[in-house]
């Protein structure tokens, strides 16, 4: 089955050769286990054009079609999820925004790019700081659901505020360092992009139109 | 070379009074200014204006004119003064860029927008970070660093922009004695290869050391001007919201109780400069001082 085989090829062997196999599987497994099993267990029980039966339940049917099919799903779920996650796992930010702007990619594009990653734990620090302040005011963020959604308003009130204030004093600082100035950047250092890269890159590029012809044409599963 | 305001006032957008009112004030080459005063007496507005951010970036009505370098400001683009008025501000945190991973990086961000060359690049990044003494911080995460590290970051990420004129607002905030000693040191070495510098600063010890001549601003108005030892010493400061430097108050109070003479006054002098300048950190930022402001 090709995502099974992109799941290996492109995800699984880049991972372990990066020596992120670990947290690769660690942070699919967070963010498709729900996922996963319903769609599995969805599909072996309740496939409509199901024939093989392989367990009855009371009620339920189990088959091999099914099965079949919720294997089919999940890998693409898989091999969706692990691509992306190998991507945050083994580039960084700063290449990122680098490579875009050799490329020619406005600096003001690829800063955006850049700083929207950062901008998550900063939000989440300021919300913990915050968090901490209010408790120590005697806020209840620990007892029930209702206490705790009391809790949420004096907490996210102050944290927006605080980010659009922030967004003000950082835009005068980044004008007083020059990022208004139309044109080109000199880059600091230009990100590695060796042979075996840009041979993976080509071969990623040039296999996503074969595909699409052959599954069109000889049908692929 | 200069910096000039004339007849300077200025009103936040919305606001129904001017938050400065007829400021007039001029900065040579090599020249230290203080500017003390109270919480609201528009110290830090002034610092705005005087690096051209207001109103251009932030708003609000600018009466008056503004010269740098003969050229009048209201002509000049934000991104054009940059590399010509570095400005550093009191909150380290938003001063970083948030997209540099290192501190190296973080340095380079300023003179990289202005498109130097890159062997020019990397030799302004390294100038600042040893003028700093930072050099050991090159690798670190800016994020992850104390806020009085992050603030010698971020005056070192303006002093590699190498600007003529420099406004500082509040820059030793968030730092220890060494910090702030360490700072004055870079600041004395960068007006004497002729970079102008204003200093906003609450602590009047460095702003005496430091400086030739203070203003003390209050209600947007200038209160006082002269030279530092002078406006320090002066016995309205306190009524406008200003500590004097911990040796005048000494002398003073010397004085009230009837224990002045010139001897205790030369030792209290000798005592005051040590204290501002032996807890500068010696290390690579005195092997950068060669590196003076393109």
């Amino acid at each position: 089955m090709i995502p099974l085989a992109l799941l290996a090829g492109a995800v699984l062997l880049p991972a372990a050769a990066s020596r992120v196999l670990r947290r690769l599987q660690r942070a699919v497994l967070v963010l498709t286990l729900p996922l996963a099993v319903s769609v599995l267990l969805v599909n072996l029980l309740f496939f409509p054009a199901g024939q093989d039966v392989l367990f009855r339940l009371g009620p339920l049917t189990g088959t091999a079609d099914g099965l079949r099919y919720g294997v089919e799903v999940l890998a693409r779920l898989l091999a969706l999820s692990g691509g992306v996650t190998l991507f945050y796992l083994t580039t960084r930010p700063g290449d990122l925004t680098l490579d875009l702007e050799r490329r020619g990619v406005s600096p003001r594009v690829a800063f955006v790019a850049n700083a929207s990653i950062g901008t998550v734990p900063a939000i989440l620090e300021r919300a913990e700081a915050i968090t901490q302040a209010q408790r120590a005011r005697g806020l209840d963020t620990e007892g029930g659901l209702l206490a705790r959604a009391r809790g949420i308003v004096p907490i996210v009130g102050p944290a927006i505020l605080g980010a659009i204030a922030d967004v003000e004093r950082r835009t005068l600082a980044l004008e007083a360092r020059g990022f208004g100035r139309p044109g080109r950047r000199t880059l600091l250092r230009e990100p590695a992009d060796s042979g075996a890269q840009r041979v993976a890159r080509w071969a990623m590029v040039l296999a996503l139109p074969l595909l699409a012809v052959l599954r069109a044409t000889v049908g692929l599963p | 070379m200069t910096l000039v305001a004339e007849d300077l006032s200025y009103r936040h957008a919305g606001a129904l009074r001017p938050t400065l009112r007829g400021i007039n004030l001029s900065l040579a080459d090599g020249e230290v200014v203080g500017v003390v005063g109270a919480n609201e007496s528009g110290k830090s507005t002034l610092c705005l204006v005087l690096s051209g951010l207001a109103p251009r970036v932030v708003g609000g009505q600018l009466a008056g004119r503004l010269l740098i370098d003969g050229e009048d400001v209201a002509a000049l683009p934000p991104h054009r003064l940059a590399g010509r008025v570095g400005i550093v501000f009191d909150d380290p945190g938003t001063q970083l860029s948030g997209v540099a991973a290192t501190v190296y990086e973080e340095v380079a961000f300023g003179p990289s927008n202005l498109a130097v060359g890159r062997a020019e690049l990397i030799e302004r990044t390294e100038w600042a970070l040893d003028l700093l003494d930072i050099r050991a911080l090159a690798g670190r995460d800016p994020a992850r660093l104390s806020g009085g590290q992050q603030q010698l970051v971020a005056i070192a990420s303006i002093l590699a922009m190498r600007p003529r004129h420099l406004v500082l607002d509040e820059p030793t905030a968030q730092l220890d004695p060494a910090g702030t000693a360490l700072v004055g040191a870079a600041l004395q070495r960068l007006a004497a290869s002729g970079v102008s510098v204003l200093l906003v600063e609450h602590k009047t010890d460095l702003v005496e050391r430091l400086a030739s001549r203070v203003l003390v601003l209050d209600g947007g108005r200038v209160a006082l001007e002269g030279p530092a030892g002078d406006v320090l010493a002066d016995p309205r400061l306190p009524g406008l919201g200003v500590a004097p430097p911990a040796q005048i108050r000494l002398r003073n109070r010397l004085a009230d109780a009837g224990l002045e003479s010139p001897a205790l006054l030369e030792a209290i002098a000798a005592a005051a400069a040590a204290s501002t300048s032996a807890s500068a950190p010696q290390g690579p930022a005195s092997a950068a001082s060669a590196g003076g402001p393109a």
